[in-house]
Parts: C-alpha cells; sequence; structure tokens
C-alpha cells in the first residue's frame, strides 16, 4: 500500500459517517465576518469583502449566509490528502529533504485563468468528493506519516482559514509544524492569525502588474503585496513563487521591479522561484515558458542583488539547488523534488560559514 | 441583353431587386418582441394569485407573443411532442421571490396539452433544497413530472469556456433537456442590479459565485454564450407577478410589489432590458436613486448585446414591447 493510499484508508468518507445532515459536521461559524441589516453580512477574510444576501454564499463559494450567520462549509472537509515532498510546494529554505501531509478543500478567493487545480479551486464544496479529517486527525495522520510538516496546500488555504488556524494548532500540540500555500489575498487581522500559529507561508505573487491581477486573476495586487510586508513583520519564514507565462508577466521591466521591490520591502533573502508555466484551464492557447525566459527572470534578479533565485517545474536544472551567495557552492543539491545533499551545518554554509536563512531543524 | 430563361427578368434586373431586398433589410430589421402581459384582478382574495387567472394570464402572454389563435397553438411553436423540456426556475430566494409554482404549474399543464409527456418535462434549478424552499417538490422517477436540483443531476465534465467564462454546466441542460424555457423573476439583484433572463442561466453553472464581480460584466453575457444555453432555451417568461424592486436577490417583502404580470420574449437581451426598466420606474416611483448612482446598473446587458455576444438587442428603438 502506498502513502496515498494509506492516507485515504485512515480516512473516512463523509457519505459513511451516519449523520443525518452529511454537511452538518463540515459546518462552523466563520471567524472573520460583519454582520449587516436585513441579514446581510459582509466578509472581513480577504479583500474583496464581499456583502452576502441571506442564503448566499461569497466568492470563494465555500461560505454562506444562513439567516444572518456566516458559515464556513469546509471545516474538516477535505478532498485531497496527500504526503509530498516540501520542494513540491515549493518550499526551498524549510526542512528540506522532508514530507508534508498536504491538504485542501474546495474553493478558492480568485479566479486564475492558469489554476491547475481548477477542478477543486473553483468549485464548491458539495460538488467534489470529500472525507471528514478534524484538525486531530490531520496531526495524527502527519505525525503516523513521518511528516515534520502539514501543508494547507492545493487550493486556496485562505477560504478554509479556521480549519488551517486549528489543524496548526493540534499540529504544534504532536510536534508537528504547519505550512502555508497560499495565493496571499487575505485581509491583515486573519493573516496575522495565520502567522502566529504556522511556522512558513510561501506566497504565489502571479504577477508584478494590477493589470495582471485584473485580467488573470480576478483580483489585486496591492493585498498581496501588503501580505508579503505582514508575513515578514511577523516573523513567518517566507518564500515566493511567481509563474512566469509568457508574453503576460514575463517583461524584463516587470521582473526587475519585483526584484527591487523585493529588495527594499522584504530583504535579499527571501528566496525566489520563477516557474515554469504550462497551459491549463483558460489558459490553453499559451505555450509553456522557454527556459531563456526563466533563466532571464533569475539573472535580472540576480542583478538586483537577489540572493535566492530559483527556477522551478524544470527538473535537473542547477538553479533548483540553493547556493551560497558567499562562496558559491551548492549548499543543498536538488534534482526535481529529490534531495541529493545538504551540506549545512547549523544553517551556515559547510564550506565557508555563511549563514543561510530558513527554517533547516524540525 | 440576357434574361433569365425561366423568369422573363435581366440579370440587372434580378441585381436591382436583389438589392432593393437587402436595402428593405437593412432599413427595417426584425425587432425584438416582447410581450408584457397583465391582470390587476390576479388576486381576488387579495393574497397569492389565482390560479384559474395566473393560466388565463399566462395564454393570453403566449397568444399574443406568437400570434396564435389559441394558446395550444401558441405552445406548438416553442415545444414539439417527444422533446424533453427543462423549465428552469429561480429559487435561490425561496418563497416569495422565487418562480411562483402556480405559474409552473399552468406552463406544465399547456406543456401536457401540447403533446408533451409528463415524464419529459424537467422543472431545475441548481439546489434540491432551494426548489423546496420555493414550494416545489423533488421527485426523480422518471415516470411523471421531475423537479431536481444539480446537486442532484450533477455537472457535465467537459468545461465551458467563452471569454471570462469557464464553467461546468448542469447535466439537466446538457444532457437531459432537448429544450429549455427559462423562467426568471422579476426583481433587484443587490450586486448586479437586476436578474432577469440572462442572470437566470447562473443556475445552469457549477461557479455563479465567481461571476459576479464588477456588476457580473461581462460574465453574466459569457455565460450565456455557452453553446448549451445559446441552442437549447428557447423562451423566456419572466414571473412578474410579484416583483422586487430592491433588496433583491432575497425576498424582501417591503420591497416587493404585486406587479401582477408576465413578460414573454425569445430575446433574453431584449427581455431583461425592458424589465431593468420596469424596476427602474418603480425605484423612481419610490424615491430611490437608479442603480447607476448605486454602481449597480447592469451593464452585462449591453455586453450581451455587443457584436462579440449578439444575443439580442438592448436598443429600445428595436425592441417592439406589446403590453396586453
Amino acid at each position: 500500500m502506498n502513502r496515498r493510499l494509506f492516507v485515504q484508508a485512515l480516512t473516512i468518507p463523509c457519505w459513511a459517517a451516519g449523520a443525518a445532515d452529511p454537511d452538518a459536521r463540515f459546518t462552523i461559524e466563520a471567524r472573520f465576518y460583519d454582520k449587516l441589516p436585513y441579514k446581510k453580512i459582509k466578509c472581513k477574510l480577504c479583500p474583496r469583502e464581499c456583502v452576502i444576501d441571506d442564503r448566499e454564499r461569497g466568492y470563494c463559494g465555500v461560505r454562506e449566509n444562513r439567516g444572518g450567520t456566516y458559515y464556513s462549509l469546509v471545516y474538516s472537509r477535505v478532498c485531497a490528502a496527500h504526503v509530498d515532498p516540501i520542494e513540491k510546494k515549493p518550499l526551498f529554505h524549510f526542512l528540506p529533504g522532508s514530507e508534508a501531509f498536504s491538504v485542501a478543500t474546495a474553493g478558492c478567493n480568485v479566479n486564475c485563468k492558469m489554476c491547475q487545480n481548477w477542478d477543486i479551486s473553483q468549485s464548491r464544496p458539495e460538488q467534489v468528493d470529500s472525507t471528514f479529517l478534524p484538525p486531530k486527525d490531520v496531526a495524527a495522520l502527519a505525525h503516523r506519516n513521518q511528516c515534520p510538516s502539514i501543508a494547507y496546500t492545493y487550493s486556496e488555504p485562505v477560504v478554509f482559514c479556521e480549519y488551517v488556524l486549528d489543524c496548526a494548532e493540534a499540529g504544534r500540540a504532536a510536534g508537528v509544524k504547519s505550512v502555508v500555500i497560499s495565493g496571499g489575498y487575505i485581509q491583515e487581522e486573519p493573516l496575522k492569525q495565520l502567522c502566529r500559529r504556522v511556522d512558513a507561508i510561501k506566497i504565489d505573487l502571479k504577477a508584478f502588474s494590477e493589470k495582471f491581477y485584473k485580467e488573470v486573476v480576478n483580483g489585486e495586487i496591492k493585498p498581496v503585496l501588503n501580505a508579503l510586508t505582514t508575513i515578514r513583520k511577523m516573523g513567518a519564514w517566507n518564500e515566493i513563487v511567481y509563474l512566469v507565462i509568457p508574453t503576460l508577466n514575463d517583461s524584463d521591466e516587470e521582473f526587475r521591479g519585483l526584484a527591487r521591490w523585493i529588495r527594499a520591502e522584504l530583504g535579499v533573502d527571501v528566496p525566489l522561484h520563477f516557474s515554469r508555466f504550462h497551459p491549463e484551464y483558460l489558459l490553453k492557447n499559451l505555450p509553456p515558458t522557454p527556459l531563456p525566459t526563466l533563466e532571464r527572470a533569475k539573472a535580472i534578479c540576480e542583478a538586483e542583488g537577489l540572493h535566492y533565485v530559483y527556477i522551478g517545474n524544470v527538473p535537473g536544472h542547477p538553479a533548483e539547488s540553493t547556493w551560497c551567495p558567499k562562496c558559491r557552492r551548492a549548499v543543498v543539491e536538488r534534482a526535481g523534488f529529490t534531495v541529493n545533499a545538504i551540506h549545512l551545518d547549523g544553517g551556515k554554509c559547510r564550506f565557508c560559514q555563511q549563514a543561510i536563512p530558513g527554517i533547516w531543524k524540525g | 441583353m440576357r434574361t433569365c430563361p425561366h423568369y422573363g427578368i435581366t440579370r440587372r434586373g434580378l441585381l436591382r431587386t436583389g438589392l432593393a431586398a437587402a436595402v428593405a433589410a437593412n432599413a427595417a430589421p426584425e425587432k425584438s418582441k416582447v410581450v408584457i402581459a397583465r391582470d390587476p384582478a390576479l388576486r381576488p382574495a387579495g393574497g397569492s394569485p389565482d390560479s384559474a387567472r395566473v393560466l388565463k394570464l399566462l395564454d393570453r402572454a403566449m397568444q399574443s407573443f406568437y400570434g396564435a389563435d389559441s394558446p395550444l397553438d401558441a405552445w406548438k411553436k416553442v415545444v414539439r411532442p417527444g422533446e424533453v423540456v427543462g423549465l428552469k426556475v429561480n429559487c435561490l430566494s425561496g418563497k416569495g421571490a422565487a418562480t411562483n409554482p402556480v405559474l409552473v404549474e399552468a406552463i406544465c399543464e399547456r406543456l401536457q396539452q401540447a403533446g408533451i409527456s409528463p415524464k419529459d418535462i424537467v422543472i431545475w434549478d441548481r439546489l434540491n433544497s432551494d426548489l423546496e424552499s420555493a414550494g416545489f417538490r423533488v421527485a426523480t422517477r422518471n415516470d411523471r413530472i421531475r423537479t431536481i436540483g444539480n446537486d442532484t443531476a450533477g455537472y457535465d465534465m467537459d468545461l465551458a469556456v467563452y471569454g471570462s467564462a469557464g464553467s461546468l454546466l448542469s447535466k439537466t441542460l446538457t444532457h437531459t433537456c432537448d429544450a429549455v424555457i427559462n423562467l426568471p423573476v422579476l426583481k433587484d439583484h443587490g450586486i448586479v442590479g437586476v436578474t432577469l433572463a440572462l442572470k437566470n442561466l447562473f443556475g445552469a453553472i457549477h461557479n455563479p459565485n465567481k461571476y459576479h464581480t464588477n456588476a457580473g460584466d461581462p460574465f453574466v453575457a459569457d455565460v450565456n454564450m455557452f453553446d448549451p444555453i445559446r441552442k437549447k432555451v428557447r423562451l423566456t417568461i419572466c414571473d412578474g407577478l410579484t416583483a422586487q424592486y430592491e433588496g433583491g436577490p432575497s425576498f424582501m417583502p417591503q420591497w416587493s410589489w404585486p406587479y401582477n404580470g408576465l413578460l414573454v420574449a425569445r430575446d433574453p437581451v431584449a427581455l431583461d432590458y425592458t424589465g431593468w426598466q420596469i424596476l427602474e420606474r418603480k425605484r423612481a416611483e419610490k424615491g430611490m436613486k437608479p442603480l447607476r448612482e448605486l454602481h449597480r446598473e447592469p451593464l452585462y446587458i449591453a455586453t450581451a448585446a455587443d457584436a462579440g455576444h449578439r444575443l439580442g438587442t438592448n436598443d429600445p428603438q428595436r425592441i417592439d414591447v406589446r403590453e396586453v
């Protein structure tokens, strides 16, 4: 039995749970909203601030107004659970070579035209098969599968924020860390709560232009940049992924602007991953990102002074490895999602003693 | 000069005739017809609409729209025996702001008289619970009129894509029905302005929550471009028995009024434009701001009429509104 089957066997199908209302066990009152007149509510979880009528749902599709009270419909409602290498997230400066017990629910608060998991992220919870997996079980499964971390990933953890917070607390009690893989489209207060409970947050910065966010993401860039600076201030470990899409977000100016913003607001040690795009969902008309484009992005950002710039989705590329910015030797050697060697002692380069930022021990 | 051997006219004459016909067609394009039928005595007891009067109102609207001598003749222009006919109701808001079951019952009666077997009539919307809250009883047996939510029927797994919209479509629409009669409610919508013919088809997709930004523009128009929607929706009968000019889509009795009418059209854009104007007039009468000032003018109606969509016309000069 492989790990995935093992995990599936341990989880309980919701239809078998025996509850009179099979949805009731997934439903809890949401934590971030205001009540308005006429049984309306205003969601305060993400920058959209959806104002929602009775019986309606927010943009995310997983939070519903019922008689003037707002509910999350995805608490413990897991539609994907796998054991993944942490490099797949990708988090390269966080327990390299370890595995993360990875969970997701349905729903997302943006609608990226290139989404590779649109079948769950753009669905409502009742439209996808799910299992009931309460926080203590998530922590126990992570522990049992020898995963030092739980990853909230695949769709958008912001929309199942209450579940993330409780899983992270259960994980912490069991000695398991938590990492959030997110688009960072979130308001400050829930983000601060996340930062206090989890250990690392990877943000998908979809582009460095308002136009792209408006036309391709159906969101705004400013809240995401604000989220990155908040994470920085709160001290949670942070890495950034930038999916490079031919013709849409691949200009020199955009890469340079991104690098300068990171240097000024977050510092040069924040890992930045340029990932290769593959045609998906509503962007099937564009080709995969040419490798030279990714290498150009990396060169521009390094020229601007960033220390850790990676190339992703190109297995075997030297830029998958972590290179010491001082002695230029590989301190974490990677090939695809596999870590072949780690040359770090106490978070320092074994060759020159340069401190390499990150969380290296569980 | 050579003449056409069969009709005795010259080539030049033929061209002239053709050009004249083309010019005439351009000069007077066919208007989109919207019939508004009303009955001030629809509620003899002052409460709910009387079912017999609703049936008569429906008959009057249908006969007028199709220029038919009888209701049956009108319905025979909509459907053919052997076809499976879907009735896309609007139930999200429950009783009061949903398609009235009395109207649906009247339509079912006429459909059956037009030769549609009960087993070939499907009343549908997004969720079973929505249908029930509007007063319909969920019924999935294949030997009688079915009433079924998309949550039971499921969604097609092929992604439908047009413009900014990408959605999975209800299997009731894609697999079960040959024809759909769209049955929206004449009402306000707090985000997209109004919810009428075009917006009601959000009930056919799996992700309507994604398409309310920017007051639904261009999403409402884009969704209506999906092939099964464009090809299967044959007629819209907008339920204006009780209408609502503010606070929608939830039922707000303080902003509802007995309009006692039905709007019938094949052109969903013309119907939406006409319905929108009715709601705006009521808002003005009540001293309320127009939707434009509230940043929820339904611009998607104009988008649905543009060159990229051509779903109908929103030009009042090209809409033939007939009040009967």
